[in-house]
């Protein structure tokens, strides 16, 4: 028996879709979704023609409200559909962020964001070609996902 | 305001302007003895390194400045557990000038962040040192006469040692660079600096293993040090760190206008025997460390002398 589930219209906000299956609640945490007082919508491992699965974010907010920058980092092939009265007003190209802000931490054990208390973890993009990020203060890379 | 983080920060211009300002201080000294007169610099070195201390202090001093400071994270407030940021705002409300030696790679970056005075950066764990770089390339120009269309050759730890990372980023900028990269096996230059650096430049280069076979081609040779501290067991120090040993016989080799340069200090990778060899620049290459720095500090500054 297939089961189908659905959740409701946004009036305003985001549709996050094609986030490959099983990664939307890394995308939760990234765009720190948890400290936001509005709907969010989760949809794990919806049915997708062109990936087999995918999950999908609904977010219900002022779409001045987010900076979704970051998820060009961290998979630009997600679909950003941006909603006003319930209609898709834009869809978002997602490109690589010049610059991260606490999102990933530096592991070098030899960088002085280990001990430094209050440090924004700040990542460079330095080979756009191949995506290369370093750490601001001591250069170490740091590769993203795709 | 500017600080020191890495060599190049300065451009190929403002480095010409800063080595022939160094060139000029070792022709006329007397001109330059009260240039920094009340002017303080704080040495805040949260590791020991007195060559790098006393060069910078020595640089200060021979401008008529004033210096203070620590020499170990022991005797300063970091030991109390003060962050890198707390105690750039307070030396900067001492000092004029400051150098920072610091164990963490990128403290100075933060320093240089919150700090209302110049910062240099004197050394940040395995990342950059920049006024050897600079030390380095007022070698080089003072000796040669020029700093393009050479042949470096850069022998031992080529791996871990930033001197030469450091020396490798800066020199490229130059035309007509080629190197010779001398080691083991085990301490070849990393892929991001062969592949990022002199392949993407079209840098000319070959790698050997014996030291013997680059003297000839050399206009420079680099030596470094096989720092026993990169190695995690004793056994891989004492197979590695006398490989590559300079010798008056491996010296009979290299061209008469070759020069030796090391970074210092050295264990047992140059002779005692080279030193009387007249090529061998390495305690000119101190020396040159302290007029550097003058110029460095006078650049950073903005002290202009007539």
């Amino acid at each position: 028996m297939e089961h189908t589930l659905n959740v409701g219209r946004i009036s305003e906000g985001f549709v996050l879709d094609h986030i490959e299956a099983g990664k939307s609640m890394e995308i939760y945490k990234y765009l720190h979704l948890d400290k936001l007082d509005c709907c969010v919508a989760i949809i794990k491992n919806a049915k997708s023609s062109k990936m087999g699965k995918k999950d999908i974010i609904k977010i219900e907010c002022p779409i001045d409200f987010m900076d979704l920058d970051i998820l060009g980092f961290i998979d630009h092939n997600i679909t950003v559909n941006i909603i006003q009265d319930e209609e898709i007003v834009e869809k978002k190209l997602l490109r690589l962020p010049k610059k991260i802000k606490n999102v990933i931490r530096c592991k070098n054990p030899r960088c002085i964001t280990s001990i430094e208390q209050g440090l924004d973890h700040i990542f460079i993009l330095t080979d756009e070609e191949k995506q290369i990020y370093r750490c601001q203060y001591c250069e170490e890379k740091h590769r993203s996902n795709k | 305001m500017r600080h020191l983080m890495s060599p190049l920060d300065f451009s190929v211009e403002e480095l010409d302007t800063l080595l022939t300002l160094a060139q000029d201080i070792e022709a006329n000294p007397a001109k330059y003895a009260h240039a920094c007169a009340g002017k303080k610099m704080a040495t805040l070195f949260y590791e020991p390194s007195t060559r790098t201390r006393l060069s910078h202090e020595a640089a200060m001093l021979n401008l008529g400045g004033s210096i203070m400071g620590f020499s170990s994270a022991d005797s300063s407030s970091a030991a109390k557990g003060e962050s890198v940021s707390d105690t750039i705002r307070t030396i900067s409300c001492y000092a004029d000038i400051c150098a920072m030696r610091h164990p963490k790679e990128g403290a100075p970056m933060v320093a240089c962040q919150h700090s209302r005075i110049p910062v240099i950066n004197a050394g940040d764990g395995g990342h950059q040192h920049p006024t050897q770089t600079l030390t380095d390339l007022l070698t080089i120009r003072n000796l040669k006469g020029r700093l393009d269309h050479m042949t470096i050759g850069l022998c031992g730890d080529l791996k871990f040692g930033r001197t030469v990372h450091s020396l490798i980023h800066a020199l490229v900028r130059y035309p007509g660079i080629q190197f010779i990269l001398i080691s083991p096996e085990e301490l070849r230059l990393p892929d991001y600096m062969r592949q990022d650096v002199l392949d993407k430049l079209q840098i000319p280069y070959k790698e050997v293993v014996r030291l013997e076979d680059a003297m000839p081609d050399l206009d420079i040779l680099y030596m470094t040090r096989v720092q026993k501290e990169r190695f995690f067991n004793e056994e891989d120090y004492v197979r590695m760190k006398d490989f590559y040993i300079l010798d008056r016989k491996k010296m009979k080799l290299a061209p008469e206008t070759m020069y030796v340069l090391h970074p210092l200090p050295r264990v047992n990778e140059i002779a005692v025997e080279v030193d009387s060899d007249p090529r061998a620049a390495y305690f000119r290459q101190v020396q040159y460390g302290v007029y550097v720095r003058m110029a460095l500090i006078l650049t950073l500054l903005e002290i202009h002398v007539d």
